[in-house]
């Protein structure tokens, strides 16, 4: 079973790394960028019939550090 | 009684042998040198040391890879039974991402990595670890660091800040870090986690010695008490 986990910033982090990719589209000549923010998307291959549960714990315990980010999990169909 | 401590190397650690130098020379006593894999730690330990570096090549985030490690079990098992834990730099980030210290170390938020002498002023003398700086003292460290800038929720800060466990702060901001803190301690007063490199501040060659009061306190606090 593929599984994709999005590991993002919790809303009031900031975000250095999105802020230098906003400005760097500002300098390409982008115009309309309202914000820029910066996350990580981690692809697993794990057996049929993982448990929710199980994964939920692997973004806890590693995936994700609970204190700065937040992480959504996307099954593939 | 000999002082008896430990440095551990991760792969990817690059301050371990100066703090192992450091410690030999201000504390003396045995330092022994303990590999990520150990599973166990040396018997007796009076100190443990995490160093700075880039552990496991900051894989998915700084000190991720070795908080999980099989010796940071026995770490943290020995923080619990209130041995003493210092982790400089990289050694910050994986006592926080192991849980013996709130809060995380996020990139700096100037995106440049920096590397320089930073005045700190020493927020609480009265810990293990400053007991031989005088409270207010201004003290010259170096940093060396791209993920340096601390950040905890502000109740976190507030209870920080309450109980004393600010322990050094930037005397001028360096890297976003949250109310310019560097260098927060445990709970119980045993873990002390900092970006700035005492150990690199030992002797008169290294531009400066203001490094050795926090090792000297160290020694003093848990041999000679």
């Amino acid at each position: 079973m593929k599984v994709r986990v999005i590991v993002t910033l919790k809303n009031g982090v900031l975000d250095p790394q999105g802020r230098a990719i906003h400005h760097a589209l500002e300098g390409l000549g982008f115009e309309g960028v309202n914000d820029v923010r910066a996350g990580r998307v981690i692809e697993l291959d794990v057996a049929d019939g993982t448990s929710d549960e199980a994964l939920d714990d692997m973004c806890r315990k590693l995936l994700a550090n609970m204190v700065i980010e937040n992480y959504r999990i996307e099954k593939a169909a | 009684m000999a002082f008896t401590s430990a440095v551990i190397t991760f792969p990817g650690s690059n301050c371990d042998r100066d703090m192992a130098v450091a410690i030999e020379q201000v504390c003396g006593g045995t330092v022994h040198r303990v590999w990520h894999g150990d599973a166990d730690l040396p018997d007796g330990l009076d100190f443990i040391a995490l160093p700075g570096g880039f552990s496991y090549g900051d894989y998915l985030r700084s000190g991720a890879m070795a908080a999980r490690s099989p010796v940071m079990q026995a770490v943290v098992r020995a923080a619990e039974r209130g041995v003493a834990v210092l982790g400089v730099c990289n050694g910050f980030q994986v006592l926080t991402e192991a849980g013996l210290l709130p809060g995380a170390l996020m990139r700096n938020a100037g995106i440049r990595f920096v590397c320089r002498d930073v005045a700190l002023t020493v927020e609480n003398n009265q810990s293990l670890f400053t007991a031989g700086y005088e409270a207010g003292q201004q003290i010259t460290i170096p940093v060396a660091h791209h993920d340096g800038n601390y950040f905890a929720d502000d109740a976190t800060l507030d209870r920080l800040e309450g109980e004393g466990r600010v322990a050094f702060r930037y005397a001028t901001p360096v890297n976003g870090s949250a109310r310019n803190i560097a260098g927060v301690l445990g709970d119980r007063g045993n873990v002390l986690g900092m970006m700035p490199h005492p150990e690199r501040m030992i002797e008169a060659a290294h531009g400066g010695t203001d490094g050795r009061a926090l090792f000297e306190s160290v020694v003093r606090g848990l041999v000679e008490a």
